[in-house]
This record gives structure tokens, C-alpha cells and sequence, in this order.
């Protein structure tokens, strides 16, 4: 059954039949609204009756000419269709219907029913919405156009949700942690000389700072060319041999990091008699973060236009030369992209570390000889071992530092990765241009 | 005519011809290039079974002493008895898992197609941004924000659910009504696990919808559908095995989630409950991070020995979502040699 995504059943609407840049000239006080019929006996314009949904575009008016007058003055009877607009009528219904829920669900829940909880609250908010919502717009349009509503409503609140959780989360964790690292011996200090209950005047996380970094540092060393080197060999040799490669990836990247951890801990520490220290540490971040570089790689190597390899190939190339000189340049933007997210997500691991790094309050700067603390252990320590009020605020204050470096490290990546493989910034079309000149 | 122009050719190949190849052969350099690349991939297949091996290795004790019950007892105390097993944390997890995901996939793929298909443009791409930023942001800091933000403000919900929903056998409680109890439940950690599930679910089946063909959908808008109608009947069947695969690797990361579980969850008993508004429950990855510095040689052994079930279970699923996404229609178009 036609109908327009206006919703509206099928109904007559005019359509006119112009004569050339004659209906452009109809004089601006010949428009009267609703005065059709004149101009139609006047002959300029034909009236056609036509139901709407089958040609859609008949409904705006023909000519290119036609003054805005004259678009009014046909406006009664000619509405053109509005896609993806907002109207008022659209937007008063989700105004008030969010207003009319959150009225009601506050006498409900506060006054009459004994709830309690602000989570309880906003769930039964949404439902209350979602339900006034439907009958608010059931009473203006017909069912179809009113489930698509209440659709776009409902998929809108995963946006939202989404958006909502991720601010709440940041922002609580940037304010809870406010309080330890205003605090200049936060930053200078390890825990070394702190005991349990020392104020938060004593003591800091500069050991663990120095062991994130230390540790990231040597993860990134080691697998960055291992998950480069395999994600060219996915995307430029390819083959059942491949194949198996891609599967195993993928189901790496969602291995669990504790497992990461397990697999450190039985070979290096159980199996070569290593004891705990940063090295091993850095070795279980490195296995998560190996096959989220190889995957992020592959996804940009493949998006290199082929016709590029070609022309390599076809001014003689050889394969190797072909992808260090023409594929991997042109994906580095991509490529830096791919290894920062994974240093982001290499640097809040927790379960690989916790197993195999150990623990100190001291500050240790040799990666290879003493157990090392990174920022999310301490957290763990901090908050699940030791769990007093100052810990938890030194917790806080090191997921602060942590938020703001994933943050930083997050921005990065998309600044970098904001242009598609062989696109050139505008320095870079400067600098060619120079380049050019000379 | 060209044909008359050429000279007059004898029938048949001439006895010096030979076919060339068209493949030019590989030089040195690139037999060297290939080798690596090739070894690479080799040592990502190494790894994996590196893991498997030596998991098998180390735990092979473990097995030996609690034999077929450590699938089927339901107590955890490697140390004293060699009666242990993981038939209450294995449950645990799982349950926790299906709780995380009855929550995040809803969610996911709405959040999914309101980008793909709902969002204005200007908002588009600063939504995407904030999906992979969920994704970057550490599980530490998902677990801080679960145990100290929303737990205690999620606590009259769950009276709330008990009282109100305990006809759902999962709702029902069966301890005494004090809010202490209602701390440390499976579904305060499943929904925080949620939470990271949710990035995933998102950007899969985002990237799936996306690839709907354009004839299809408009061929819908050109038959009068609106455009719930449209995603209805044009890209959610397209996307299914999308979402299907999706959904599965959120299983697994749910499953292997380890320090917001860890944060919350209170173990008290091993018993396995589906009660999951009280206090109390396990996890597979709770236990190990919990006890692993606690036990000795056969403790650990023990622990190993659950991270192995962890690890095989994880990549069957994985691999399995793998599989469903590259077989499907919209797979196909993106993973294909």
C-alpha cells in the first residue's frame, strides 16, 4: 500500500503542469493563497490530480524559477515532503512526553510506591516515556508513522546511554582523583616511606608512573613489528595459511588478558624460573596487544588502493620494494593509528600485570630485576588488597593520571588517523609544492 | 584490412616458441621478504598454541588429581582436598556473561543502527568517536566506577527488582531483606561487564549495517516503507550474522572479564545460585586473580588449570564468531581474499 513517509494515506495533491518560464511570471499580488483556480484559468498552470507516494518528486514545483511567493502560495495545497527533518510537532510530542513521564513516574515513584534508588528511578522514567511517547503520537499519526517514531526514539537512547555512561565515567573519575593529585608529592614520590595510614601529605605514585611507562615502552618494542609484519603478511600474501592467521587474530583480540597473564606466568616465571619483574610484565601486554595491532593494520593495508601497488610493480619493482615504498607509507597514518589505540589499551591492562610484575611500594627503574608497579596495579592494590580511605583516594588519583594518558593517547590516535590512507595534510601539499618548485 | 597488411603465417607453432610466463619469478629479495612476513604469521599461530601447550602442561596435575569431578564438583580448595572443581565458578561466569549480554547487545545494536541509519551527520562521527573511546577506556576504570559509583546507587533498584519482579525466578531473594546483602551481587558485576561489552557489539554490527546495499534500501523507501520499516526489513536481516558474531565475541570478552568482577563480586560459598540479586557468586577469572598468590605449587596448578577451560572455551567462541561473521552475506563482502 503506498504512502508517503509522511505517513499520511494516499491523498489528491496538485501538481503542476508549468508552460515553460511562463509560471514564473505570474505576478506576486495575482497570488492570493488558495487561489489557484484563477491562475488556472488564466492558463498558466494545469491542476493534475495525482495520489502522493508514487511520484514524489511531482510534489515540489516544477520550475526552477518560481518565486517564494509563489511556493507559498501553493502551500496549502502542495506540502513537499520532509525527509529528515525535525518538526515542531515532532519535537513538542518528545518534549512532552518526557516531561509528562518524568511528572508521573516522580509521584509514582517518590510519593506513592515505596522505591528508592536513582537507578530505579531513570529506568522506570524511560519506560513510562517510551509507553506516552507511542500514545502521544498514536493520537497524532496513523500506526506505521508511529512506531517509526517511537523507533527512532528507542535506538536514539543507545546514543544517548552511550554518551551518558562514557561522561559519567570520565568525569567521576577525574573528580574523585582531583583530590589526591593537587598533592606535588603525589607526582615526586613512591609509596617507599609511606605506611598504611599515612596521610596523603606522604607518599605518591611516581614508581608506578615510571613502571606504565616503562612497561608500555618495551610492550610496544615488542609487538608492534610482530603484529605490523603479520598484518602484511594477512593483507599482502594472503592464502589458506592466511586464512587460518585471520581467524586466530580475531579470536585473539578478544582473548581475555588474564589469560595473557596465565601464559607469562607458566613460561617465563614457572617454566624458565624468572622471577616476577617488569620484563615479564611487559611481555604479557605485549601478547594483548600483538593481535590488535595485526588486526587495525590489516583493516588499513587492505584499504591501500591496489592500483598504487601496480604502478609499482609495473615500473619493475619488486614485491618488497613495492611495500616498503608505496604500502606502507601510504598507510602510515593509519598504521600510527593502530599502534597508539593498542598503547591505549595496553596501558590500563590490569589482569596480565597482576599475575606477573609483582608488587612494591618502592620505586624500581630496572625492568629486568625486581618486581615493578604500573598504574592499574597499584589501583588494584590500592583499592581491592588494601582498600583504606586514603588508598582508595591514591586509587583515584592514579585511574585520574590513567584517564587523562588514555585520553591523551585516544585524541592522538584520531588526529592522526583523521585522513584516509594517501590523503596529504595541507603542510604536506605545501611542502610537496616547494619540493616541486626548486 | 589489418589482416591483409600482416605477412602470410604458417599454420601451426613455430618449434622456437615457448609460452612465457606472465608471473614474474621472485627475486632473491623477495624470497627473503616472503619468508618473513610468512614467519610472522606463523609465530601468531605459535603463540596461540604456545599458550595451549604449556596451559595443558602446567595443569596436567591438577587434572590427574580431581580426574573427571573437577567438571563436576562444586567446591574450590585445591590445597586440602583433591575433590575441586568448577562446576560453580563455570556457571558463575557464565551466568554473569548472559546477564552482561541480555543487556549490552539490546543496547549495542540500537546504538548500532541509530548511528547507521538515524543519526544526523554533524553527529555521526563524534558518536563513533565515543564508542571506540568505551572500547579504549581501561577495564580499571570501569571496575572503580562499578564498585564506588554505581553500586551504591543501584542497590534500591535491585530491592526494588526483588520485590516487585520476584516472580522471575533470577529476582527472586532469598536472604534476609537487608541491603547488605543485595552488595557484591552477579548482576551489579554483569552489568558493569556490560558496559564493555557494549563497545564491541556497537562497532561490529555499526560496521555490518553500513554495508547494506543502497538499491535494497531505497527499493524499500520506494515502496512506501518508513525508515523503521526499512531497517526492519532491509538491514537487520542483512546484518544478522553480523549481529550474531558480534554478539558472540562480546560472550567471550564477557567471559574473560576479569577486574570489575573481581571489584565486585563477593565470594561467600561455592555453590552455584541463579539468585543473581544476592551477594555473593564466583568467576572463574575472580578466583584466579584472587588466589593465584595465595596457593601453593598445587593450588596454582589447580588455578591453571581453570584458566585453560577459560582459554578454550574463549577462542571456540571467537573462532565460531569469526566464522559466522566471514560466512555470512556481509562478511563475505569485506573478508574476502
Amino acid at each position: 500500500m503506498p504512502r508517503g513517509p509522511s505517513g499520511s494515506p494516499a491523498r489528491a495533491v496538485t501538481v503542476r503542469l508549468a508552460k515553460g518560464r511562463e509560471a514564473a511570471a505570474i505576478p506576486r499580488q495575482s497570488g492570493e493563497a488558495g487561489d489557484a483556480h484563477a491562475r488556472a484559468a488564466a492558463g498558466h498552470v494545469g491542476h493534475v490530480t495525482r495520489p502522493a507516494g508514487k511520484d514524489g518528486a511531482a510534489v515540489r514545483p516544477a520550475t526552477r524559477g518560481a518565486t517564494a511567493a509563489d511556493v507559498a502560495d501553493a502551500g496549502k495545497a502542495e506540502t513537499r515532503l520532509r525527509l529528515r527533518k525535525t518538526s515542531a510537532e515532532g519535537s513538542s510530542t518528545f518534549m512532552a512526553a518526557a516531561a509528562a513521564s518524568l511528572g508521573l513516574v516522580w509521584v509514582l515513584f517518590e510519593r506513592v510506591l515505596p522505591f528508592s534508588g536513582v537507578v530505579g528511578f531513570w529506568v522506570c522514567w524511560y519506560i513510562l516515556f517510551l509507553c506516552l511517547y507511542f500514545v502521544m503520537a498514536r493520537l497524532q499519526w496513523d500506526r506505521l508513522e508511529a512506531r517509526n517514531r517511537l523507533a527512532g526514539v528507542a535506538l536514539g537512547t543507545g546514543g544517548v546511554l552511550v554518551v551518558v555512561i562514557v561522561v559519567v565515567q570520565v568525569a567521576y573519575t577525574l573528580t574523585r582523583g582531583a583530590g589526591a593529585v593537587v598533592h606535588t608529592n603525589f607526582w615526586t614520590r613512591s609509596m617507599g616511606f609511606a605506611g598504611p595510614k599515612s596521610p596523603m601529605k606522604f607518599g605518591g605514585v611516581l614508581h608506578a608512573i615510571v613502571g606504565s611507562v616503562e612497561e608500555i615502552g618495551l610492550a610496544t618494542l615488542f609487538s608492534v613489528p610482530l603484529g605490523i609484519t603479520a598484518a602484511l603478511f594477512l593483507a599482502e600474501i594472503g592464502g589458506g595459511l592466511a586464512r587460518v592467521v585471520r581467524t586466530i587474530v580475531e579470536a585473539m583480540t578478544a582473548l581475555p588478558d588474564l589469560v595473557a597473564g596465565l601464559f607469562v606466568y607458566v613460561t617465563l616465571i614457572l617454566s624458565l624460573g624468572i622471577s616476577k619483574n617488569g620484563f615479564c610484565a611487559a611481555v604479557a601486554i605485549a601478547v594483548t596487544m600483538m593481535p590488535i595491532v595485526a588486526r587495525a593494520s590489516e583493516v588499513v593495508l587492505r584499504i591501500v588502493p591496489g592500483a598504487l601497488r601496480e604502478a609499482s610493480y609495473a615500473l619493475g619493482s619488486s614485491q618488497w620494494r613495492t611495500v616498503w615504498n608505496v604500502v606502507l607509507p601510504t598507510a602510515r597514518s593509519g598504521l600510527t593509528t593502530a599502534v597508539v589505540l593498542a598503547m591505549a589499551r595496553g596501558i590500563g591492562e590490569t589482569a596480565p600485570v597482576l599475575l606477573v610484575a609483582g608488587y612494591t611500594k618502592e620505586l624500581n627503574a630496572n625492568p629486568f630485576h625486581g618486581p615493578m608497579t604500573s598504574l592499574p596495579l597499584f589501583i588494584y592494590n590500592a583499592v581491592h588488597v588494601l582498600g583504606t580511605p586514603d588508598y582508595v583516594e591514591r586509587g583515584f588519583g592514579a585511574g585520574f593520571v590513567l584517564v587523562v594518558v588514555v585520553l591523551a593517547l585516544f585524541t592522538i590516535a584520531r588526529r592522526v588517523g583523521g585522513s584516509a590512507p594517501g590523503e596529504i595534510t595541507k603542510r604536506q601539499r605545501r611542502r610537496l609544492a616547494r619540493e616541486a618548485a626548486l | 584490412m589489418a589482416v591483409a597488411l600482416t605477412p602470410h603465417v604458417q599454420p601451426g607453432p613455430h618449434p622456437d616458441d615457448v609460452p612465457r610466463p606472465i608471473v614474474a619469478r621472485a627475486t632473491g629479495g623477495d624470497r627473503v621478504f616472503r619468508g618473513i612476513l610468512r614467519s610472522a604469521g606463523l609465530a601468531v599461530l605459535l603463540i596461540t598454541l604456545m599458550i595451549l601447550i604449556f596451559l595443558i602442561l602446567r595443569s596436567s596435575s591438577a587434572f590427574q588429581r580431581a580426574g573427571f569431578g573437577f567438571f563436576t564438583t562444586a567446591s574450590f580448595q585445591p590445597e586440602t582436598s583433591n575433590q575441586f572443581g568448577i562446576a560453580a565458578l563455570l556457571p558463575d561466569s557464565a551466568l554473569i556473561a548472559v546477564i552482561a549480554l541480555t543487556i549490552a547487545v539490546p543496547t549495542g545494536v540500537a546504538t548500532a543502527l541509530y548511528i547507521s541509519e538515524y543519526a544526523p551527520h554533524a553527529i555521526k562521527r563524534p558518536l563513533i568517536a565515543v564508542i571506540d573511546l568505551m572500547a579504549a577506556i581501561p577495564s580499571i576504570i570501569y571496575a572503580l566506577w562499578g564498585l564506588f559509583w554505581l553500586m551504591p546507587r543501584i542497590l534500591g533498584f535491585d530491592k526494588w527488582l526483588s520485590h516487585h519482579a520476584s516472580f522471575i525466578p533470577v529476582f527472586r531473594f532469598t536472604k534476609t531483606d537487608t541491603i547488605g546483602n543485595y552488595v557484591g551481587a552477579m548482576f551489579i558485576a554483569a552489568i558493569v561487564v556490560s558496559l564493555m561489552v557494549i563497545p564491541i557489539v556497537t562497532s561490529l554490527s555499526r560496521q555490518v549495517f553500513s554495508q547494506a546495499p543502497q538499491g535494497e534500501r531505497e527499493a524499500a523507501f520506494a515502496l512506501g516503507s518508513t525508515r523503521w520499516g526499512m531497517v526492519r526489513t532491509v538491514v537487520l536481516p542483512f546484518g544478522r550474522a553480523g549481529i550474531i558474531g558480534a554478539s558472540m565475541l562480546g560472550l567471550g570478552r564477557a567471559l574473560g572479564e576479569t577486574i570489575a568482577v573481581t571489584f565486585i563480586l563477593t565470594p561467600l560459598t561455592y555453590a552455584f545460585s541463579i539468585h543473581i540479586l544476592e551477594g555473593g557468586g564466583n568467576s572463574i577469572t575472580a578466583e584466579i586473580a584472587n588466589f593465584y598468590t595465595q596457593y601453593d605449587a598445587k593450588g596454582v596448578a589447580a588455578l591453571l588449570a581453570c584458566g585453560l577451560v577459560l582459554f578454550v572455551s574463549t577462542l571456540i567462541i571467537n573462532s565460531l564468531a569469526s566464522i559466522v561473521i566471514s560466512r555470512s552475506r556481509s562478511g563475505a563482502l569485506t573478508a574476502a581474499d
